[in-house]
């Protein structure tokens, strides 16, 4: 057993002798009798460190992870690489071990790195509100909406079929408690069909959602949407990727009046889903009614620049049922790397970047549609991700197939979609070469050519 | 007085400068790998191509290793002092928990990748959630909710969805006057009216008044137990009766568990819905503001509504060991609320937890509750004999669970310095001080948590520090009024800050 504690027994019996208790027992003694545990928890030993060690290895041993495969797989989180100084910042004691800056005099470093990121979110989408972060993508999307319900109190939702799914999920979940409806805006050769966005939208719309890219790799027609919902006195509400928007234009400059999405490309772990963070950015008018954090710029007694948590009358420890937002614990180290990652890859190598996604994600597009039976779901702008289909063949199988060949090809969006049974979505980040394209194209056409000759394919077993 | 004598943690003390601030024009960290296929132009039409490229940071990578660290000098943390911030439970964080976390096979394990290729990670998490029901009693857990207040809402998310599927539209949910403020901002966000119950004499629930309120209206009473007074409510089963018998569900918030693992049970209690906060019992580090991670457990009546995906353990019954699986389908969960959130939950924080839990096993878990409990009732006692009480006095009762309240009104009255002032001179003697003003029911409230990973030595030191504050404060107290004076900077214009506010820095 291992233990964090310092209390030996004469600690024990001094303290208690100070206390006036003859045991640790009689602290207990206000909980009565009949709710006191008679049994020990039902839980293994304790273990040293060593061993807990060896069992957590050995259950990731069980994973097959990015370092195990080559993966083309994406859908929401991206294999791309994290610089080194990420993991020396981020398990540097003074980020990792505060709490929330409650006291700004010591908390200048924190309130300083939110004051920082929210600069560079602000920059990235356009948009001049950014909070310090909100939990990750979808509920942030889930936040935008409860801040269009409480900036207009429509009831009425309009979600492109385009989002993510889990994002159009979670939206439908908080909207059984904030009163508001989802309704799906379908899609037209793989991006929102703004032609159905127009006859869906009435006075009582309180908010449209998109999110850019789309689920299927299309770049939206952002500023089309946000003027279609801005004419009906709707919330135009954006989900970005924010590794595209160096290339990409800013969701802010097309209109939107919220821009939110998944942290996680920003130089976080893909951590089987999480931790990572939710960026939430705004326009002027919806600082009040943001949720979360903010740090604002002020000076201290004696004139020098510092940072604090402001604008905390919108939150749950000022407004209480008032509040703006329920949140409290959000994903500030996320951010932290979020930040960094930012400053390291910097004003030119966004851009790089971004460039970089594209020519690899075309020339893998080219390549992959060029193998027989293999074709693109839809002919949309794409920057590092697009949808294939490969009509007659079981996806999901094809997809096993070319894990046992050592690459992971994508995401078989019949997991996520019935209309697109046959569609593959495939991601290309800066760490997927040309080398591991073509070997890509090679496996998924010998998987394909198994799949249809009824090969037998190897069983996975955990 | 300038600098104190008591000052111990050497900050960064220069002025601040911002990353924006550094750097020049060319400057640069990211080198992009090389261009290894043909470069084919106009690939995204002009009109969705960006214009002006963000006006991102341009410093080298020495500059920006420098600019972080020296920020990180101006923060205080738990590595380096004592941090009493009640409600917060801020233990010890193994590091043996960064370790784990970063092996590859958790760190670089895709949420889509196939449940048949991630069963080390179906499994831990299935431990946990067996490990998380058994120290809450309640047998069904979901991992998903992201932090304390998601889990709340999840947990009152779920109370409607069991009260609808009965047919039954109810419409207030109940709060102690004494709750965290996520409890009301979460019944809000939920379309429920927030009803306060008052406080009794003892700091438990006022029973009487909870009677008077407790009608076919109410859909769940959130309550913390031990509450944030620090005070076990020893009428919690008559408590569990009568808001069972209006039909309305028992939560439980789960700030405080650390008081009670291994000891007693919220789902003995009569507790329908539990939240954890991964991030306060079981040690994930706060990160600053996060990550945290917020399980619930609930009851059999509350299962059919968990969130998608649920974990299922599946037996082979050939002989090799058991399987997991992920399962959210309509099928199977229908009448699940659906999701709250992307993925599976913040595994990373699980991966911690978990290894703590391995780590301590049954005794230990028991033993930091204990040990929290007694180092609480130590620093009391410290304190209450070092003559603090005439000025500090116990809010309620004699002895504490975990943390316990001090009102600061005789302080302000006698002495003339408030709790602020009391606050920001603990600065100086190198503390991280109490949670302040809250519980509001308390005037001049300090809620103090010590924690079981703590020395006697350290309860020691705070409690002469407190005391040295005191003394100081009778023959002036304008030392603590305008206190600190040790950190990079000092008392902050915040009604400033709010009238005008600069949230983002300004870019030419």
């Amino acid at each position: 057993m291992t233990l964090y504690t310092a209390v030996t027994d004469d600690d024990r019996q001094a303290m208690l002798d100070a206390i006036g208790v003859a045991s640790v027992d009689e602290l207990f003694d206000t909980i009565p009798a009949a709710l006191r545990m008679a049994e020990r928890l039902d839980l293994p030993e304790g273990m040293a460190e060593q061993e807990v060690y060896n069992h957590l290895r050995e259950l990731a041993s069980k994973n097959t992870s990015a370092e195990d495969e080559i993966t083309f797989l994406g859908a929401g989180m991206y294999d791309h690489y994290i610089p080194s100084i990420i993991d020396m910042l981020l398990g540097r004691s003074e980020f990792l071990t505060p709490y929330t800056p409650y006291q700004p005099e010591i908390s200048q470093g924190g309130l300083q790195v939110m004051f920082e990121y929210q600069t560079a979110m602000s920059e990235l989408t356009g948009l001049p509100v950014s909070n310090a972060s909100v939990y990750e993508g979808p509920s942030a999307v889930g936040a935008a909406g409860y801040l269009a319900k409480l900036t207009n109190g429509r009831t009425r939702f309009l979600v492109s079929r385009g989002m993510h799914p889990h994002s159009r999920a979670t939206l439908e979940t908080l909207s059984v408690g904030y009163g508001t409806t989802v309704e799906e805006i379908p899609l037209s050769n793989g991006v929102t069909d703004l032609d159905a966005l127009h006859t869906m939208l009435g006075d009582d719309v309180a908010a449209v959602f998109i999110q850019q890219p789309n689920f299927l790799g299309a770049i939206e027609d952002v500023a089309a949407f946000s003027d279609a919902a801005h004419a009906h006195g709707a919330l135009a509400i954006a989900s970005a990727d924010p590794l595209t928007l160096g290339v990409l234009e800013a969701p802010g400059n097309q209109g939107v009046d919220v821009c939110v999405g998944e942290g996680q490309t920003l130089g976080n772990r893909m951590d089987f889903g999480g931790p990572s963070f939710g960026f939430f950015c705004a326009s002027e008018a919806h600082l009040r009614k943001m949720p979360g954090r903010i740090a604002g710029e002020t000076k201290d007694v004696d004139g020098r620049r510092g940072f604090v948590l402001t604008l905390q009358t919108r939150e749950q420890h000022i407004r209480r049922e008032k509040a703006t937002s329920n949140i409290c614990t959000s994903q500030a180290l996320n951010a932290l790397a979020g930040v960094v990652y930012l400053s390291w890859l910097g004003r030119k190598g966004l851009v790089e970047l971004g460039d970089l996604m594209l020519q690899r994600t075309h020339y893998a597009r080219e390549t992959l549609t060029g193998i027989a039976g293999v074709e693109a779901l839809h002919d949309q702008p794409v920057v590092r991700e697009f949808a294939l289909r490969i009509p007659g063949v079981d996806v999901a199988s094809v997809v096993s197939r070319c894990q046992d060949a050592g690459v992971n090809p994508g995401f078989a969006l019949g997991r996520a979609y019935d209309e697109f049974s046959d569609g593959l979505l495939v991601a290309i980040t800066e760490q997927r070469s040309k080398a591991d394209i073509d070997k890509l194209a090679a496996v998924l056409e010998e998987a394909i050519d198994a799949e249809r000759s009824g090969a037998p394919a190897t069983e996975v077993t955990a | 007085m300038t600098v104190s004598e008591f000052a111990r943690i050497p900050m960064q003390d220069d002025e601040a400068t911002t990353i924006f601030e550094k750097g020049a024009p060319g400057r640069r960290a990211f080198v992009a790998p090389p261009l290894d296929v043909p470069q084919v132009d106009g690939l995204i039409p002009d009109k969705f191509a960006r214009a002006t490229a963000p006006r991102l940071p341009e410093a080298s990578e020495p500059e920006i290793v420098r600019h972080y660290v020296r920020l990180s000098r101006r923060n205080f943390d738990l590595d380096s002092g004592f941090y009493p911030l009640g409600s917060c439970t801020m233990k010890h964080n193994p590091r043996l928990h960064e370790r784990v976390t970063a092996l590859p096979g958790h760190a670089k394990l895709h949420p889509f990748q196939d449940p048949a290729r991630s069963q080390g990670a179906l499994e831990l998490m299935y431990n946990l959630e067996r490990a998380l029901g058994e120290v809450s009693g309640l047998p069904h857990v979901s991992l998903q909710p992201s932090a304390g207040s998601h889990g709340e809402l999840a947990g009152v998310l779920l109370t409607r969805a069991y009260h609808e599927d009965r047919g039954q539209h109810r419409t207030t949910v109940l709060t102690p006057d004494t709750s965290h403020g996520t409890n009301p901002a979460t019944v809000t966000m939920a379309g429920y009216k927030v009803v306060k119950v008052g406080t009794n004499p003892d700091g438990g629930v006022d029973v009487e008044d909870l009677k008077a309120k407790a009608d076919e209206n109410v859909a769940c009473l959130m309550l913390t137990n031990p509450n944030t007074l620090g005070v076990f409510d020893p009428n919690i089963e008559e408590i569990a009766s009568i808001v069972h018998g209006v039909g309305a569900t028992l939560y439980y918030d789960g700030a405080n568990l650390n008081a009670i693992m291994g000891i007693s049970r919220p789902g003995d209690m009569g507790f329908d819905i539990v939240h954890f906060n991964l991030h306060k019992s079981f040690t994930q580090p706060h990160g600053g503001g996060g990550p945290g991670s917020g399980p619930i457990a609930v009851s059999d009546r509350i299962e059919p509504y968990l969130p998608v995906p649920v974990i299922e353990r599946v037996e082979s019954g050939n002989g090799a060991g058991p399987t997991f699986d992920l399962i959210e389908d309509d099928e199977r969960r229908p009448k699940s609320i659906g999701k709250l959130r992307g993925f599976q939950g913040n595994y990373g924080c699980f991966v911690r937890s978990y290894a703590y839990i391995r780590s301590l096993g049954a005794e230990g878990l028991k033993d930091a509750s204990e040990t929290a409990v007694l180092n609480a009732n130590y620093l009391l006692a410290k304190l209450q004999q070092a003559g603090v009480a005439e000025y500090l006095p116990l809010a309620f009762g004699k002895l504490c669970m975990h943390e316990f309240v001090l009102s600061g009104a005789p302080m302000k009255k006698e002495l003339g310095i408030k709790t602020l002032d009391l606050a920001k001179r603990l600065l100086d003697h190198g503390y991280h001080p109490p949670t302040v003003y809250f519980p509001l029911l308390v005037d001049e409230a300090l809620l103090i948590e010590p924690t079981e990973t703590e020395t006697r030595e350290t309860l020691d030191g705070f409690a002469e520090a407190i005391v040295a504050i005191l003394k100081e404060a009778k023959d002036d107290p304008s030392i603590a009024q305008s206190a600190p004076y040790s950190t990079p900077v000092r008392r902050l214009d915040e009604a400033g800050a709010a009238k005008n506010p600069v949230i983002r820095q300004p870019l030419g």
